[in-house]
């Protein structure tokens, strides 16, 4: 049979994302997968050299919309184990509260657009007029619906006050209620499932051996979360990972439903245990040495490698996203798949290409 | 112990020679460690690659330093998703890997018409 090589992407109606894949097919079947990246690398990595350590902090927020703060946390995380700086409780509680935000969106938005892939545009826009309620949230805590900057080195710059946690927390049960009359469509509708069980299995091992991250290895059984390590006030709320074990395409968007309550759950929890103190101490000194920090971003786990020299200017920011770690993983998953379940499968991943070229 | 946060110091990142980086990195496979990525930067002679590997959350780093202008062997061979980061320090660095699984040959992010690495203080010209 001969084969046909379709470009896929970087423009394509159901693709959210600048990537492309060049597929080789056989009668409709896809035997084989290669991407192709750069069409938005912006060098922000090697903008290091010549804006200091604090400024980096707005540049790593801009990396990626979507996981804007937690890239800030990861890289204010390693600063300030570089420079020996333990940051207040209430500090570490407040991050814990804007990154399960971010998380929320994250997954509703993903949620959104993972509907509208396959035709159902009614239950995308449901799922994205419940995102507004976080995005509004975003915007009275942090002065902006996307790049929520309140991570400084040494702690966070805004607090949240009594009358906003219970905005806040009001505003989680109605997110709560909105979401669960959305659990039916989304998890037991004939149409989502014929188009996502069975279709783009990764096998727990081949999950592993891959280096998959986040929901994509969570789908597949394999129960590792970033925030079993216990970094800001994760160590002291009541986590697990959520877990599903089919590791095919439903697998992974049970997964990403079901962290939107553990989302809702944490941020109780955070309000609940947010001790009084300051928000931020000084950070003495300058960056000096290596380090690595980790965090979980909605995506998965985020790496960032920090090399100071003791000046104000950084020797190198490296940075590793989830999605750069789940790209392999997608070109396992494709061959054997159908043409047509192509821009599924490609958006259960959770694809950010901003974050993964940088 | 599990580790979001590590600093590194020589006791836990040992430093390998280019011809051990093969033996090694498979053995922590067969100890069931996760590759999770490799960060590189330019020492001036010389460009020191970190390889980052975890096990139930528990970090393990390895470093090497090669010579700018030669070869180090690709570990695509033992972890087939090494690939996008190792072409990223070829591109990036000018570092060269011996048996990349899919070489981008210098075109992952970057367009052919750039000619110099642009992460090193004294660019190297691509072949």
């Amino acid at each position: 049979m001969a084969r046909t090589v379709i470009p896929f992407g970087p423009q394509h109606p159901v693709l959210p994302e600048p990537l492309h894949l060049t597929l080789t097919v056989e009668d409709e079947i896809v035997k084989e997968a290669i991407p192709k990246l750069g069409y938005v690398h912006r060098g922000l990595e090697k903008l290091a050299e010549i804006r200091d350590h604090t400024q980096m902090i707005q540049i790593v927020e801009r990396v990626c919309g979507i996981c804007s703060t937690l890239h800030a946390m990861c890289y204010c995380q390693g600063i300030e184990a570089l420079m020996k700086v333990e940051i207040p409780p209430r500090a570490r509680f407040l991050r814990v509260i804007w990154a399960e935000m971010h998380r929320m969106h994250s997954h509703l938005l993903w949620l959104g657009l993972f509907a509208d892939a396959f035709g159902f545009e009614s239950l995308f826009m449901q799922f994205w007029k419940i995102r507004e309620r976080i995005m509004d949230l975003q915007e009275a805590t942090s002065g902006n619906r996307v790049i929520v900057s309140v991570n400084c080195v040494g702690g966070v710059k805004r607090d949240i006050d009594a009358a906003t946690q219970k905005w806040i927390l009001d505003t989680m049960k109605i997110v709560e209620k909105e979401v669960l009359q959305l659990k039916s469509t989304i998890m037991d509708d004939f149409t989502v499932k014929t188009r996502t069980v069975g279709i783009g299995v990764l096998s727990k091992e081949k999950a592993y051996e891959m280096g998959a991250a986040g929901p994509t290895l969570r789908a597949s059984g394999i129960s590792q979360d970033m925030r079993q390590t216990g970094y800001a006030a994760y160590s002291e709320l009541n986590f697990e990972p959520v877990v599903e074990t089919d590791g095919d395409c439903y697998a992974r968007t049970v997964c990403r439903f079901n962290e939107v309550f553990q989302a809702i759950s944490l941020i109780r929890e955070a309000f609940a245990k947010l001790p009084q103190s300051e928000l931020a101490v000084k950070a003495k000194g300058l960056p000096d040495g290596e380090v690595i920090s980790r965090v979980e971003q909605p995506r998965g786990e985020c790496l960032y490698y920090l090399k100071g020299n003791g000046t104000k200017f950084l020797d190198r920011v490296r940075i590793r996203t989830p999605t750069f770690a789940n790209i392999p993983p997608l070109l396992e998953m494709l061959p054997g798949c159908d043409l047509a379940d192509v821009p599924i499968l490609i958006l259960t991943i959770d694809p950010c290409i901003s974050c993964t070229e940088r | 112990m599990k580790d979001s946060v590590v600093v590194l110091t020589e006791d836990n990142t040992p430093q390998l020679l280019p011809n051990m980086i093969i033996s090694q990195i498979r053995l922590l496979k067969d100890e069931g460690f996760r590759f999770v990525t490799m960060s590189s930067n330019d020492l001036g002679d010389s460009i020191c690659v970190l390889y980052h590997l975890d096990k139930d959350l528990q970090l393990i780093n390895l470093k090497v330093e090669v010579p700018k202008g030669s070869k180090i062997p690709s570990i695509c061979s033992v972890y087939a998703s090494a690939v996008l980061i190792e072409n990223e320090i070829k591109e990036h660095f000018g570092v060269n890997f011996d048996g990349l699984s899919i070489d981008f040959q210098g075109m992952l992010y970057l367009d052919e018409e750039v000619q110099k690495t642009p992460f090193c203080k004294i660019g190297i010209t691509r072949v």
